[in-house]
Formats: structure tokens, sequence, C-alpha cells
């Protein structure tokens, strides 16, 4: 069983001359580094805030937020890595905003129960994806990540959807290496918990309901609001 | 290895970061435990279905929106000056 392959995002010194051209007013290159990481950064705002809208503004105000500060921006680090920490703190800000009633925090210390711990250990089936539709996997993907505190979901998406090194998260987050990698752990068997019920191997007459029997759309118990573990 | 050591080496085992002894008492691990072999197994495709999953991609039409707006603001903020973000 084989390591994880990550996505790049893009050759680095090309991202750099991309940079120093905005920084001396050249909008068209600003332009390109908007072209370059929209989609990563609105990936990661819908991530967080679970609202389209609120991520749609994230974009726009990451992106302002970038073209104002860019002189501050000392070149030491990926510019990409900056403005992940730029967007994550907007997107933070939403989520506060629209949940007020609720402290909304990375450094929040998140309870250490055995809630990652596997419980449900039946295989998979194989290709298990290919048991729903796109529209149908999406909707248990969203819901099933729904179900996170902000934290742990943050952490995954940065590592595991955007492909960010854990050096790279940490930095992102101002979280510590190993609070990203405590946290990562957690999301991904949390995670993997809470898909096993969709994708376990369903053996013929076993009495249960097959995984395409559940009812996605009612499915209460998946995805139960945030920060709720 | 108990089954609560592999557990907390999963993670760095599944970004291949470990170094050959500790990976290969994993996998010594995995080879005789059935259960840790399924857990390791299905992280690893939760993983992969997330990341392929094109889960909340932007449309074209609405990203060209935005970038056009946010090229605009960008301009009306450059004439107004530096400001403090």
């Amino acid at each position: 069983m084989g390591a994880i392959q990550n996505k790049l995002t893009g050759p680095v010194s090309e991202e750099l001359t991309l940079v120093q051209a905005a920084k001396r007013g050249d909008d068209s290159a600003f332009e390109e580094l908007v072209r370059r990481y929209d989609r990563n950064v609105f990936r990661i705002a819908q991530h967080i805030t679970q609202n389209r809208e609120d991520a749609e503004d994230v974009v726009q105000e990451a992106f302002l937020k970038a073209y104002g500060n860019l002189a501050q921006f000392q070149e030491q680090s990926k510019f990409y890595t900056w403005l992940v920490r730029i967007a994550v703190n907007e997107a933070l800000m939403k989520l506060r905003r629209r949940k007020p009633e609720r402290t909304v925090s990375l450094d929040e210390d998140i309870k250490t129960e055995d809630d990652s711990l596997p419980r449900e250990i039946a295989d998979w089936s194989p290709n298990p994806e290919q048991q729903y539709t796109q529209a149908e996997l999406r909707e248990i993907l969203s819901k099933t990540i729904q179900g996170l505190p902000p934290g742990f979901r943050t952490v995954f998406v940065l590592r595991d959807v955007e492909g960010l090194s854990t050096e790279e998260t940490a930095a992102a987050l101002e979280l510590s290496v190993p609070a990203v990698k405590s946290r990562l752990l957690r999301a991904r068997l949390q995670l993997r918990e809470r898909l096993s019920r969709y994708f376990q191997r369903r053996e013929p007459g076993d009495g249960k309901t097959g995984a395409r029997g559940e009812d996605v759309k009612n499915d209460k118990d998946v995805a139960s609001g945030d920060g709720n573990q | 290895m108990k089954c609560s050591e592999f557990l907390s080496e999963l993670t760095s085992y599944l970004d291949g970061v470990l170094d050959e002894k500790t990976k290969s008492e994993l996998e010594n691990h995995l080879s005789w435990c059935h259960n840790c072999y399924v857990v390791c197994d299905t992280t690893k495709k939760t993983i992969e279905i997330y990341r392929d999953s094109q889960l909340y991609e932007l449309p074209e039409d609405l990203r060209s929106r935005l970038r056009s707006a946010i090229m605009t603001k960008c301009q009306q903020q450059r004439k107004r000056g530096p400001q403090s973000v």
C-alpha cells in the first residue's frame, strides 16, 4: 500500500516573477496570480464557511487584501501559502459572523475523546464512489465534511485536497507542525468512519440496507453541524 | 506493534514520510492485522475520493465575474492610494 500523491501548485519561480511584477504595478501579473489560485481559494473558503456566497466574498476579499499588502509580502514563503493564510482568516471571520454563538478558532482545544478511533472496520466495496451518481457523491462528501469541526476540516482541505505540505499548512494556519499532524490524523479517521456507512461492502442477503438504499437527502446523522465532536 | 501504535503512525505512513525501519514495522503489522489493513486502505481511499471529487469547483462564468470584480476593485484601491488593511 503506497503513499498518496499530492497535487502541486505550479512552479515557484514563475510565481515569484509574477509577484515581483505585480509589486512594480503590473496589474496583468496580479490578474495572472488570481487566475492561478482563484479556484483553490474558492474551494478552501467553501470548505470552511460551507456557504457559497460567503466563499465568493472570501475570494474577492482575500485577493484584494493580498493586492493591498503586496509590498509587505517578504517573498520568503510561497505567495500561495501567504494568500491561503489571508483566505483562511477571512473565511473564519465569515463563519464567526454567521455563528456568533459559537467560538470558531483554529486554536481551540478540540476535545480529545476517542472520536477518531475506528469503530466501523468493515471493508469497502471496490470503487465505492461508483455506486453513486456524481451529484449524490458530492452531497455525501459535502455533508460528511460539514460534520467535522472547522479546525479539522481546514487542516484536511489544505493538506489532502489542496496538497500543501504539513509545514506549509502549519505556516498558513499559524499552528505547530505537531498540531497539524494530530488534527490531520483525526480528520482523516473521522471522515473515513463517516464514509464507511455509505461505502462499506454489503454481502448479498445479509439483511442490511444496501449502500444505495441509504437515503442521502434525509440522512441527518452525517452532518450534524460545526464543531459538535 | 500494537494497533494503537499503528494508528498513531498512519498519517505519516500514508504521506510516505517514515524512515525505512518504522515503515517496515508498519507493513509487517499490516500483513497480519486485517482490521488495521482495512482502516489504512479505506483512509487512503477517503483521501483520494475527496481529492478527486471536484467538490466546490468554481464555475467558469462565476470565475470570470469574480476576477473582473477583483481587478476593478484593485484599480480603485490603487487610485485611492495605500490602504490600511
